[in-house]
């Protein structure tokens, strides 16, 4: 017999041999987990992003399973997902709140000045890079549309003044466009909240006016008037508690710059959907 | 007198990680923590047993008398890659916690050189049964004993307060080479 063939055998027969004792021992070891755990990754996205704090799809449903995780924690699977998850879990749907993203940037190329021109790759993050970019404000957009590029579901696009614009109907709340941004002017929040302070910018008043026409100047108007205390202004920057906000747009009236929006149709927030 | 001079030499004299420079991959990356360091040597010992005798077996029932030598490598991953596979399906069930904290670096025990190189000195010196199985035992508490000392060190070192360039891996591969200097003293003990 050559000794190819004795090779080939005796190799074979210890694999064989050893793979039947492995086997043998994964039956006798086996780990009994959650059958609902596979049920449940089962009718999640699949994606693996990571928008729900957790490793993957897999250890989001292990969590589920435990009771860790709330139903409506995948944000791109929305409220079908949550449903089929309670449905699974045997609990009570918990209610879904989309989230989407906002842009929290007005100042495009009619309202912003620029302070250079900027000639490099079209990329925010470079642009940024670039001794902070070709904008008079180092806080605001800087109109590369590294965000758009950035988002996989159709939801973002470039409108002619230079900002990304979103199609809340098409965002899945994935943070793509939030992690894209250099600025970090993108945030995800509630889709029933429609009044959003749309400036970054931790310039003074006097700085930010000078470089922008709707960034904020922290005069403190929209503070004061707030019935719920939902808007408070540090650093030269007012901000909105979105938790406390009931939409009730007193703030938008008084701001002079025009920097808080109202996106219209967007109603009271009367009864909080479940968190 | 004799098991107990070459159990001796394999955890002290031979250390496997400090005087042959074997296994220093889990050397650097599980010797965060004295608890991890401990289940990871325990693991790596438990291999090399088993794959001392299953290589010794291997070697002089199949290997010798079909004169095989060349495919000792690839016989001996064979068997060490089982042993490994097993030890994680025991460890997943009895200790979900050790498992999960040892991570990436319990199946990398498969490729870890000192049980591979472990396995061919037993052949090289041509030990007999009770002797491999003396060896490998040893030298799994070497490794143990190395990846302890080590743990034990750097988790001191946490409050330490180490100069900037020195911080991190500079640091582990320093104290490393100050063990391994340590380890030097040994020689000539057995």
């Amino acid at each position: 017999m050559s000794n190819t063939l004795v090779s080939m055998i005796s190799m074979g027969v210890l694999g064989i041999g050893l793979s039947i004792a492995l086997v043998i021992a994964s039956k006798k070891f086996a780990v009994e987990s959650d059958p609902r755990v596979d049920d449940l990754e089962g009718v999640l996205p699949g994606a693996n992003c990571g928008a729900c704090g957790y490793a993957g799809c897999r250890s989001f449903a292990e969590a589920l399973a435990t009771g860790e995780a709330p139903t409506n924690g995948c944000p791109v699977g929305g409220a079908s997902v949550a449903e089929l998850v309670a449905k699974i879990l045997g609990v009570s749907n918990s209610g879904f709140s989309r989230n989407v993203a906002q842009v929290l940037c007005k100042g495009g190329c009619a309202e912003a000045s620029q302070r250079a021109d900027y000639d490099g790759p079209q990329d925010c993050r470079i642009a940024h890079m670039t001794q902070g970019g070709d904008k008079g404000c180092t806080y605001g957009c800087l109109g590369c549309g590294t965000c758009v590029a950035a988002c996989n579901f159709d939801a973002m696009a470039m409108n002619e003044n230079g900002l990304p614009m979103i199609f809340e109907d098409n965002c899945t709340a994935c943070g793509a466009c939030v992690a894209a941004c250099p600025r970090d002017i993108i945030i995800l929040t509630g889709e029933e909240y429609g009044v959003h302070i749309r400036c970054r910018s931790h310039a003074s008043g006097r700085e930010a006016r000078q470089v922008c026409i709707v960034g904020c100047i922290a005069c403190r108007r929209c503070e004061k008037v707030c019935p719920t205390g939902a808007i408070t202004v540090e650093n030269n920057l007012a901000e909105i508690n979105y938790d406390k906000c009931i939409v009730c747009r007193k703030c938008v009236e008084v701001c002079p710059v025009n920097t808080i929006e109202w996106q219209e149709g967007k109603g009271p927030v009367r009864q909080k959907v479940g968190a | 007198m004799n098991f107990f001079f070459l159990f001796l030499s394999a955890i002290l004299v031979n250390n496997f990680v400090l005087v042959q420079f074997l296994g220093i991959c889990p050397f650097i990356g599980v010797s965060k923590q004295i608890e991890t360091s401990i289940g990871m040597g325990l693991a790596t010992t438990f291999v090399m047993v088993v794959a001392s005798a299953a290589t010794w077996l291997v070697q002089h029932f199949i290997l010798e008398p079909f004169n095989l030598p060349f495919l000792q490598n690839v016989a001996f991953i064979l068997v060490i890659a089982s042993m490994v596979q097993l030890v994680e399906m025991f460890l997943r069930k009895t200790s979900p916690n050790l498992y999960n904290a040892m991570g990436i670096y319990l199946p990398l025990i498969t490729t870890n050189c000192a049980i591979l190189g472990m396995a061919l000195i037993l052949v090289l010196r041509s030990y007999a049964f009770g002797e491999s199985l003396v060896y490998g035992l040893g030298a799994g508490l070497g490794f143990t004993l190395a990846l302890v000392l080590m743990a034990g060190i750097r988790e001191e070192l946490k409050f330490a307060d180490i100069p900037k360039p020195f911080q991190g891996a500079g640091i582990a591969f320093i104290l490393a080479g100050l063990l391994s200097l340590a380890f030097s003293g040994f020689a000539g003990l057995v």
